[in-house]
């Protein structure tokens, strides 16, 4: 160090010591720049309407963590860019439509039955085309385009039985529940509630479970996982029972809280893709914490900006990560 | 949505089978795809950088042409440079932090880029019209179609359909383009876009400058996004936000593969594949109402890129050796 700049110590200066932490605890460095906005914002806006606006994003977070949870295992595990997985959401939503609507059962009812067709799909899906294209060592550009497509068929034969019109799951929209001052719709509040349960749960499955941490060994190292005895192809397929499931499960909450048309998972399909890459494409945890904190963030940002950008601020926040730090928050820097 | 595809100027009749008029507007879209997938081609095809956003370019050089023509009252033939100067701006500001990830993550960012584009379009409704779009921008093209239609009078052909001259000028576009990148492509730049292609770390290591080829060869992919995107001004005489859908870009990938990878001359063959199959399905008198008929249409497109990029990757004319297969 010059001797010239003041330091007390080592004589490393400030601005160098606080960048070398920022880069060495990403998560930590995040949380505290997330931690001095909502401060900031509380200062300007009062923490009624900070708090009422988290609570809105909340539901919206909880989709798109579900959302992103499939996506990023998927990609860590088989470097696949599923473009078909927004898609994968509005077939959900479209069988819970089936269930609840066209046959007339509970929702409860609609939300397994979702889940489970929404896995079947995944299943077939792998075994038809996915696993074949692998075996055939089937390049990046390939493997794309053919989710593109596989996007196209699923959202157009939607279309093609449900037509464009707008739908809406036989839920209720009007009832509001109010705590503390807040106010949330019933519905909204479920999907919360729902969504929450089962994030926690997959993030204790992810941890502590056999399963899970075969799932983790294979999207750190597949290869390394297939000659310490995992069987990996049981692992790939259980990948996508989860990641089909749960895009199912985030397209029924969805429409619960909107309304279903063919370009539902599409148009949601972005910022689950903005939740992955801020969690660090391949980590579980970081995709639940990203989705999350991307839905409160669309929300918060309507108290600065007229909410019809709300939609693009998924997107500046995708671009604004990638040029600044594209592993994500939570990701290793090694092969960006 | 697909307003590109249901704004063919004829009703679905099986007369239209030999309806000029309809396979002129079937042409058109057809060159506006050739130019636009030109684009694809480069960037794909011989630079191995996968942009998704090429629906951006094509928005931005419409845009910038109606509002300088509309708003700046600049002439349509000034305006014309001016707004492919634009766009390729806007690719490098797009270019110079992305291209720097990998293939996937640079996908990703280009389609989230074309996306805030279209947003941007829909709701800065001062500058672009949001939903209600633009108008009124084609007037001094309007006088030169009359002229060539009075040429093509005086030739003999008395029925001119009115889209015959844009067709004619859309064609000779294209395939004076396909021309000139095909000679681009075999000169000694050419030749270091597809190392860069091949194995971008060998090209730095001969001291070529790898990172400043692919910003070139999007900037270039922007220029032709923008000439696609004048065109199909012209041909819609109106601009609006749902002209520039991704699912542009994904019929531009259609057209890319089934042309061939790798192969400029494949792209006007792909382009009119794709839309004499899409356009021919009018003629098949399905029983089925609008919507299912374009839901078909869509499904078509998924089908055959899932199916060529399974057992023919490398498309109709495409060199299998000249695919980017690893990553």
């Amino acid at each position: 160090m010059e001797a010239g700049t003041p330091s007390i110590h080592g004589g490393v200066p400030l601005a160098e010591r606080v960048r070398e932490a920022a880069r060495s605890h990403p998560a930590r460095t995040a949380l505290a720049v997330l931690a001095l906005i909502v401060l900031a914002m509380i200062a300007s806006k009062g923490l009624h309407d900070v708090a009422q606006r988290g609570l809105n994003g909340l539901s919206l977070g909880a989709i798109y963590a579900l959302g992103a949870v499939g996506l990023t295992l998927v990609y860590g595990i088989l470097k696949l860019v599923n473009f078909a997985h927004g898609d994968f959401l509005t077939f959900g939503a479209y069988m819970a439509y089936l269930v609840n609507v066209t046959w007339g059962l509970p929702l409860v009812v609609a939300i397994f039955w979702a889940m489970a067709m929404t896995a079947v799909l995944g299943i077939f899906l792998e075994k038809v085309m996915w696993g074949p294209m692998r075996a055939r060592g089937a390049g990046m550009l390939q493997l794309l385009l053919m989710a593109i497509g596989l996007a196209l068929v699923i959202r157009y034969a939607i279309q093609f039985v449900w037509s464009t019109e707008l739908r809406q799951l036989d839920v209720n929209l009007t009832d509001t529940v109010d705590f503390l001052g807040l106010t949330i719709g019933r519905t909204n509040l479920i999907v919360i509630v729902v969504g929450f349960a089962v994030l926690i749960g997959t993030g204790l499955m992810l941890r502590y479970s056999l399963l899970g941490k075969r799932m983790r060994a294979l999207s750190d190292d597949l290869d390394l996982a297939e000659t310490s005895g995992i069987d990996t192809s049981r692992v790939i397929l259980w990948t996508w029972v989860f990641a089909a499931a749960f895009a199912g499960l985030a397209g029924v909450l969805a429409g619960a809280i909107t309304q279903l048309q063919p370009e539902l998972g599409f148009e949601l399909l972005l910022p689950i893709f903005a939740a992955v890459v801020v969690g660090g494409i391949g980590n579980a945890y970081g995709a639940l914490a990203g989705g999350i904190l991307l839905g409160v963030v669309i929300e918060w940002s309507t108290l600065f900006i007229d909410s019809r950008w709300k939609t693009a601020i998924g997107f500046v926040v995708l671009i604004l990560v990638l040029i600044i730090r594209p592993q994500g928050i939570f990701g290793k820097a090694k092969t960006i | 949505m697909a307003d590109l595809l249901v704004s063919l100027p004829v009703a679905v009749t099986l007369e239209s089978f030999t309806n000029i008029d309809f396979w002129t507007g079937v042409g058109i879209i057809a060159g506006i795809y050739t130019i636009f997938t030109l684009g694809l081609q480069l960037n794909v095809g011989f630079t191995g950088i996968f942009n998704f956003g090429q629906a951006a370019f094509m928005a931005i050089g419409a845009y910038s042409m109606a509002i300088l023509v509309t708003e700046a009252e600049m002439s349509f033939w000034l305006s014309l440079p001016l707004s492919v100067l634009i766009t390729i701006a806007f690719a490098l500001v797009v270019g110079l932090p992305s291209l720097r990830l990998r293939t996937d993550y640079f996908a990703i960012a280009t389609i989230a880029a074309a996306e805030a584009i279209r947003l941007f379009a829909l709701n800065a409704r001062g500058l672009t019209g949001g939903a209600q779009g633009m108008f009124g921008f084609s007037d001094e093209w309007d006088s030169v179609a009359e002229t060539i239609e009075g040429w093509i009078v005086e030739l003999g052909w008395s029925e001119v359909p009115t889209l015959f001259p844009l067709f004619l000028v859309v064609w000779v576009v294209a395939l004076l383009l396909t021309l000139v990148l095909n000679r681009v492509q075999q000169t000694p730049w050419g030749r270091v876009l597809r190392a860069v292609r091949e194995d971008e770390d060998a090209a730095r290591a001969l001291g070529k400058n790898a990172f400043s080829y692919k910003l070139q060869s999007l900037a270039i992919a922007a220029a032709l996004g923008a000439l696609s995107g004048f065109f199909l001004a012209l041909n819609l005489k109106f601009l609006g936000p749902e002209e520039f859908v991704p699912i542009v870009t994904f019929l531009g990938y259609a057209v890319l593969v089934l042309g061939g990878l790798a192969n400029y001359r494949g792209v006007a063959v792909g382009a009119i594949i794709l839309w004499t199959l899409l356009e021919g399905l009018r003629f098949l008198e399905l029983p089925l109402s609008e919507t299912r008929i374009t839901a078909l249409r869509f499904m078509i497109v998924g089908l055959i890129l899932i199916l060529l990029m399974a057992f023919r990757p490398q498309g109709a004319f495409g060199k299998r050796e000249e695919m980017v297969l690893g990553d």
